[in-house]
């Protein structure tokens, strides 16, 4: 498969991008439960219902969302929220800047590339190595964003009949989502080295820093991968 | 919420977001990976996605806790790791926890 992609990368393209669809499917659930408890949130701080749903399709990022919503709902300012969801989305420049070589074209085509980056059609994309298709990216964020936006709207709809989040336990679907990824991540031993680095520093600053700092830091912890290397190399 | 506090939230996250997804693309594709980068690239998944669930299911704000949420997500990871899929994973922490706050 691999060298007729080579040969004629055009004939590839579609079924690259089902096969995107296709691993989107289940994360498309989960973010559709998400989006739900997100629409559920946002008539809860007083927003309209078409602005929620608005949001959702225009910002298409979950955590930095409820993050932004929950300093309004908590009486907090603008200014807060919106630097709330900027550090949350922070984790979007290490992912950017690993996923970049892998988007073709100048630089306007790869910013909107890049805007498809979401957390499980970036995991779904990486090859593990190094590359990343970009067509899986397409496919698996096309079903989450569709998924997203429909969980919104039965939220913002749904409201007081949906009840309490925590009563549903909807509070624990977000973190298990990014648990699932995790996992399959861990691929090798020095990959659970670094997760579990990354989530020492995370764990370590999240008394002293803003919600967001404490996962864009982590990212630091990929840096145990070069020393691996010069271990091996040397 | 007031309308322009609403729209002033909608497009600065909007805004904020795009940029951020923006400059890894712009400022890297279509150049060539050095060796020392791809072991990074690979590694970056495991460092952020263990820091979003530890930020998740124990910090509020800059405090530090756990809940029944905390329960549920462990035994969804116990499901992961037995290959469920993601579906059943969340399942398993939304059921555990709402379970548990149903008898506290």
């Amino acid at each position: 498969m691999n060298a007729r992609r080579d040969v004629n990368p055009r004939r590839d393209v579609n079924p690259r991008f089902k096969e995107g669809l296709r691993k989107g499917v289940p994360f498309g659930v989960a973010a559709a439960l998400v989006g739900t408890s997100f629409g559920v949130l946002a008539r809860d701080v007083g927003m309209p219902a078409w602005a929620g749903v608005l949001m959702s399709a225009i910002v298409f990022a979950g955590s930095a969302q409820i993050a932004a919503l929950g300093i309004l709902g908590a009486g907090g300012g603008l200014g807060s929220a919106i630097g709330a969801a900027a550090l949350m989305n922070s984790r979007f420049l290490p992912m950017g800047i690993v996923i970049g070589p892998s988007l073709p074209g100048g630089p306007v085509a790869r910013a909107l590339q890049g805007q498809t980056v979401v957390d499980a059609s970036w995991a779904l994309a990486s090859d593990g190595q190094g590359g990343f298709d970009r067509h899986v990216l397409f496919g698996s964020s096309a079903v989450q964003y569709v998924a997203w936006v429909a969980g919104t709207i039965v939220g913002v709809l749904g409201g007081s009949a949906i009840g309490d989040l925590e009563t549903l336990g909807l509070d624990a679907v977000y973190p298990a989502f990014f648990l699932a990824l995790l996992i399959a991540e861990l691929r090798s031993a020095r990959a659970s080295r670094v997760a579990a680095a990354g989530a020492l520093i995370a764990l370590v600053l999240i008394p002293f820093t803003p919600p967001g700092i404490p996962v864009l830091a982590a990212s630091l912890a990929t840096l145990i991968g070069l020393v691996g290397r010069e271990a091996e190399a040397a | 919420m007031s309308a322009g506090t609403t729209w002033a939230l909608i497009g600065a996250c909007a805004v904020v977001t795009a940029a951020l997804k923006a400059v890894g693309p712009v400022a890297l594709g279509g150049r060539a990976l050095p060796l020392w980068f791809t072991s990074i690239v690979a590694l970056m998944g495991p460092a952020l996605f263990a820091a979003l669930v530890v930020t998740q299911v124990l910090a509020d704000g800059k405090d530090l806790g756990v809940g029944a949420d905390t329960a549920g997500v462990a035994l969804a990871g116990v499901a992961a790791w037995r290959g469920a899929s993601v579906i059943t994973v969340v399942c398993v922490a939304a059921v555990t926890a709402a379970a548990l706050r149903a008898v506290a």
